[in-house]
């Protein structure tokens, strides 16, 4: 294995680390939808997804079968081709953006190649990421035309429309930290924001450098929340005036590709937010001596973790939760003191800080779904052309004007 | 036969396929989704020459922008299947003999050029070579080109706020 590893370095390895991250990241999505229905549930006072395994943890397993197992239906009119080719272009653009983003900052070894935590790192990694978000408004627009039906069709063109309007300000509000970073690769902004302000406050570019991007970042998730076509701009999919919009005529598993396609952009764009604005995989504590300990928080954090499943676990209802919890539990107290291990330990700071971050903002979208109600199609607009684009703009100018006073 | 060679081939015969199609198919979006191919064949093209920046913007530009708005247009014009007309006289008597002489033209200058002209500087263009180019020698007229562009802008405006 290593002799083909060394003739193809960068077929084989590039191969390993994909499928390695298309299975993480398939696992992560599936339970993203019962992250999302657990938190909506508890701030709507509900227990949400319960029966199928313990807490419901089996959820998207049954989900998925449910998903496989539906006849897959279409459309007497349908334009059978682009009705096909819809789905899969939104779900493989989703995915292939993900391939763009690092997970942290050293190295791993496989079959003896050292390579980057990232599946692509390429020069020019933000643009590309954008020149993907920019083609992934075709997933939607021709799901709408093709279902040939008009809720569909109306659900298509509202966000194409949306997608194009939100996708200037998105871009533009990013301008911002190309200017203080310097550079369009991804690793290169994250190193950049290396440091701390008056010895505590991380440099991160939301708080620090010439001009705090505060309001890159507000219009940035704003827009990206829109992009996304997420509550509460998610008017592609109005239930009381469009059914359920561009994917109505869809079942079975080419709905699902919908659907997985959607949270894997809800990821890209988590990840995006903490590598440009949040300092990616850099711990929010100096590295100095006095703060060493917040090297061990990965550690506490998945012990803790651990141990509170465990004695929530053996008190749980069913007798298959009272054993499936506390194994759980014990796992993660393994990965805990594997974790504590000092090797294990530096390696893991960066995917540690950097996923926590994707997490929290994971958790924003759906707390924003939970709580906003859906914004009217004009009001949505003029956000978007009104309010977002210009302050955007401001932005750009503002930062230009720090940049270049900078001694 | 290097990788990159097959490569070029590959994506060569995708971009000129998609250009057939974009004549052949007979439904306004079929013809746009086949110019979509093209576009994005040719940003794969940039790519194998090394120039990522234009790789990006050709596919941000074109394939996102430009001929989303195509797409947008054809929907909510709700275009349906167009109808041959067979060659209409103008097609046949002036049509098909410019359309050889030009390509005979085209097939004369690339066969000159491939003899004349050598390989293409190999190598990336570093995004800030080129914004420098873009910024200090030409930036008159890529001023001038956005001062068009938003003329053009206006006049849609204006053409669009008419009184009924």
């Amino acid at each position: 294995m290593n002799a083909i590893a060394a003739a193809h370095p960068l077929l084989v390895v590039s191969l390993i680390k994909i499928v390695v991250l298309l299975f993480l990241l398939m696992t992560m999505l599936a339970y993203l939808t019962w992250f999302e229905r657990k938190v909506i549930a508890h701030i709507q006072s509900r227990w949400g997804p319960y029966r199928v395994g313990p807490h419901g943890l089996l959820q998207p397993l049954a989900d998925g079968l449910k998903f496989l197992f539906k006849e897959d239906i279409a459309p007497a009119g349908a334009d059978k081709l682009v009705f096909f080719m819809a789905p899969l272009l939104t779900l493989s653009l989703a995915i292939t953006s993900i391939a763009l983003i690092p997970f942290g900052p050293s190295d791993i070894t496989i079959f003896g190649q050292h390579t980057p935590l990232q599946v692509a790192n390429i020069s020019l990694g933000l643009l590309f990421l954008f020149a993907i978000t920019s083609v992934g408004v075709y997933g939607v627009t021709l799901a709408g035309w093709s279902s040939n039906s008009k809720y569909p069709l109306l659900g298509g063109l509202r966000s194409s429309a949306q997608m194009i309007s939100y996708e200037l300000a998105l871009t533009l509000s990013v301008v911002g930290v190309l200017l203080l970073s310097g550079s369009l690769n991804l690793r290169e902004i994250i190193t950049s924001q290396q440091g701390t302000a008056w010895g505590f406050l991380p440099r991160w570019n939301l708080i620090a450098g010439p001009m705090p991007q505060v309001l890159g970042f507000l219009c940035f998730f704003t827009a990206s929340i829109a992009e996304t076509n997420r509550a509460p701009f998610d008017l592609a999919e109005a239930e009381g005036e469009l059914g359920a919009g561009f994917h109505t005529e869809y079942s079975s598993f080419k709905f699902a590709m919908f659907f997985i396609g959607e949270y894997a952009s809800m990821v890209t764009v988590s990840c995006l937010a903490t590598i440009l604005f949040f300092g990616g995989w850099l711990s929010p504590f100096p590295a100095t001596a006095a703060w060493g300990w917040t090297f061990y928080i990965p550690a506490v954090g998945f012990a803790v973790l651990g141990i509170y499943l465990v004695a929530d676990g053996i008190r749980y209802q069913t007798m298959f939760g009272r054993i499936v919890l506390p194994v759980v539990g014990l796992a993660l107290l393994g990965l805990g003191v594997l974790l504590s291990r000092p090797g294990v330990l530096v390696f893991a700071q960066g995917p540690f800080w950097f996923l926590l971050k994707m997490l929290a903002f994971l958790f924003i979208y759906v707390w924003a779904r939970g709580t906003l109600p859906r914004y009217r199609y004009d009001q949505l607009m003029g956000i978007g052309w009104k309010l977002l684009f210009p302050l955007a703009l401001a932005n750009v100018v503002l930062t230009s004007l720090a940049v270049a006073m900078r001694p | 036969m290097n990788a990159a060679f097959i490569m070029f081939m590959a994506l060569a015969v995708l971009a000129v396929a998609g250009a057939i199609n974009l004549i052949a198919q007979r439904h306004p979006i079929h013809s746009a989704l086949s110019l979509i191919v093209v576009m994005v064949a040719l940003a794969g093209e940039y790519l194998l020459l090394g120039a990522e920046f234009i790789a990006a913007v050709q596919i941000i530009v074109y394939a996102g922008a430009i001929m989303v708005l195509f797409v947008f247009v054809i929907m909510l014009l709700n275009a349906g299947v167009e109808e041959r007309t067979n060659l209409s006289h103008i097609a046949r008597f002036l049509g098909l003999p410019v359309a050889a002489v030009l390509l005979a033209e085209l097939a004369w200058a690339v066969r000159r050029g491939s003899e004349a002209a050598g390989v293409v500087p190999a190598g990336a263009v570093s995004t800030r070579d080129l914004s420098t180019l873009l910024f200090h020698e030409y930036a008159f007229p890529f001023e001038l080109t956005s001062v068009l562009i938003l003329v053009a802008i206006m006049g849609a405006i204006a053409l669009a706020k008419r009184e009924p």
